[in-house]
């Protein structure tokens, strides 16, 4: 009786446990889905197949030419222009942000009275959580109007609106993992440091701070990505030209705009269609390196915490 | 007690629930799809023409004429609404598809409105002025009569049936300067010239509200025309066009008597109430 109860609770045991593994290799799953997908509607520009109504379009010409005007009776894919809009976009903004975070970060973190903390902390967390055209709309509607009447500006729509708007996306993402970071720290820091005669912030500062490097560099890179792959504050805010240069007060067209914008109008199978995906192969890449060594950092840390090296 | 309101409650659920499954199977739906210049007076048609046809469901969405055409070829829409006609690779997509050519209907007349914000001094501009302001020829507001300011180029997206109306027709084919801004949808553009005081765009005539209607000449010597159902009719105004709507072949059934009705009189009559022009 003992031995039958027992095995029927092994099966209960072994389905639960397969349906959970289930679902965790579906999501697994789906990612390599879409990557394989991605990367194989990009193949034909790799391998010199993209075809448009002009004639072939070859890789080589993504990166000689100059200028991104793919519906045309002449169709250019130049993306210089898309690529620099996207760093000038992500520069202003983590320009912006990663200040405001860090510093915010080591305030709640080491210095703010425990309500003060309590307010501020979720304060900044809810803004992770705003829909990105909810800014988008914000930047577009305010914030536009506002610079271009004060800072007397041509241009409307430009990076510098953009990447402004961009910040208030990326702040709780170095905010809060900058935070955390923070507060892992052992006590005996802070008290040793306090023993020795350091004030408060000097404590923060140059104690804390440093000891929390390699936090603060995983912070910056994923806020990094997080800039770089946003799409609908950029396709709002920045006026969409795509324009190869670096100042920062015209308008630019990001890569990810450049995919919001057109993917939806494009024939299947086109050189355009290629291009595009391929725009996505490079965000991709990019992103996932970035978090890559993100990780990293942040697993080494944590090792070297367990080891009580820290 | 609570038991039983809970299958009250059970019961008025299925209840409703099979009433809307009969409803909605024996409603006929047609989609559409398509230009942003026509959403506008679409919507308006599918909502008069449902409320005295309560047997048809109309779902009208947006996305340009591009859109709205890819879709007529992926067979996701019944009806694809244009800015533009159909270009000869679309239609030879329909053709290896469905082995058709596709049915064109001429729905409305537009005329291609230039926007400019409402303190601009400018009243009129050539075809030629245009065609310069749009390549960055010309820069400054000075060059074509009005302050010393620099133009602000608004346009749409690439999807768009009138990006690519106002390439082929004002531009002679040449391409957008890189600087012109391209927003998503008319109502992004008129909105950007109403908050940018040297901005200029252009769009369909039925969504200039809150800005300035700056008449077009054919050439320099000829006479100013704003798009007005006078004007459009008559072919005075240079850069009139007509709105499309496709379908992949002849419609037939619930199809055909919708756009029976989009020609005849009551349909005609909204085309002039949104502020487009009829095609009579």
């Amino acid at each position: 009786m003992k031995r039958i109860k027992r095995a029927n609770f092994r099966l209960h045991e072994f389905i639960a446990e397969s349906l959970i593994a289930a679902v965790a290799f579906t999501s697994f799953i789906f990612i390599f889905l879409i990557l394989i997908f991605v990367f194989r509607e990009s193949i034909p520009l790799v391998i010199g197949k993209a075809v448009d109504d002009v004639g072939n379009v070859s890789l080589r010409a993504l990166f000689s030419t100059t200028a991104w005007i793919p519906v045309s009776n002449n169709p250019r894919y130049g993306i210089w222009p898309l690529v620099v809009g996207s760093i000038k976009v992500t520069l202003m903004a983590l320009v912006i942000a990663f200040p405001i975070s860090v510093l915010a970060a080591i305030y709640t973190a080491t210095l703010a009275p425990r309500r003060v903390k309590e307010i501020m902390k979720p304060t900044i967390e809810i803004l992770a959580g705003f829909p990105s055209v909810v800014i988008g709309f914000f930047a577009l509607m305010v914030l536009a109007s506002f610079f271009q009447y004060t800072l007397g500006l041509k241009f409307r729509l430009n990076a510098f609106t953009g990447g402004v708007a961009l910040s208030l996306a990326v702040i709780p993402i170095i905010y809060t993992i900058t935070e955390e970071t923070l507060n892992s720290l052992p006590k005996t820091m802070t008290e040793a440091s306090l023993a020795l005669g350091a004030t408060k912030w000097e404590t923060s500062l140059f104690v804390l701070l440093p000891a929390a490097t390699q936090g603060v560099f995983a912070a910056f890179l994923l806020g990094l990505g997080r800039a770089f792959g946003e799409t609908m504050i950029v396709l709002m805010a920045t006026g969409n030209a795509a324009l190869s240069s670096w100042n920062l007060f015209e308008p630019v067209r990001t890569m990810s705009a450049a995919i919001g914008a057109e993917m939806a109008e494009v024939v299947f199978g086109d050189a355009h269609y290629n291009i595009l995906f391929f725009i996505g192969v490079c965000l991709f890449i990019f992103s996932f390196s970035l978090n890559a060594i993100a990780e990293f950092f942040l697993k080494q840390r944590m090792m070297k915490r367990f080891k009580g090296g820290a | 007690m609570k038991k039983r309101i809970l299958n009250q409650i059970r019961v008025i659920a299925v209840a409703l629930a099979g009433i809307m499954l009969f409803v909605a199977a024996a409603k006929k739906t047609i989609t559409i799809k398509g230009s942003d210049t026509l959403v506008i007076l679409a919507q308006r048609w599918a909502e008069k023409y449902m409320a005295s046809h309560s047997d048809v469901v109309i779902q009208v969405t947006g996305g340009g004429s591009g859109v709205g055409i890819s879709a007529l070829i992926n067979g996701t829409t019944d009806f694809a609404n244009a800015s533009r006609e159909m270009k000869k690779s679309e239609i030879d997509k329909l053709k290896q598809r469905y082995n058709t050519l596709g049915n064109e209907i001429k729905v409305a007349k537009d005329g291609i409105t230039l926007y400019a914000n409402a303190a601009n001094a400018v009243d009129e501009l050539s075809l030629a002025q245009i065609k310069a302001i749009y390549l960055a020829e010309i820069t400054n507001w000075r060059d074509v009569g009005g302050d010393d300011a620099p133009i602000v180029l608004y346009g749409r997206e690439n999807s768009s049936g009138t990006y690519v109306y106002f390439r082929d027709n004002v531009l002679d084919g040449n391409d957008y300067s890189a600087t012109m801004q391209s927003l998503p949808g008319t109502a992004a553009v008129v909105n950007a010239v109403v908050k940018d005081k040297n901005g200029i765009g252009y769009g369909g005539a039925a969504y200039a509200e809150g800005i300035k209607v700056i008449k077009v000449k054919k050439d320099a010597s000829s006479p100013g025309y704003a798009p007005t159902a006078a004007s459009v009719k008559s072919n005075q105004y240079p850069i009139a066009r007509y709105l499309y709507m496709y379908s992949r072949s002849k419609p037939t059934g619930a199809m055909k008597a919708y756009v029976d009705w989009i020609l005849g009189p009551e349909g005609q009559e909204l085309v002039t109430k949104v502020g487009y022009f009829p095609v009579k």
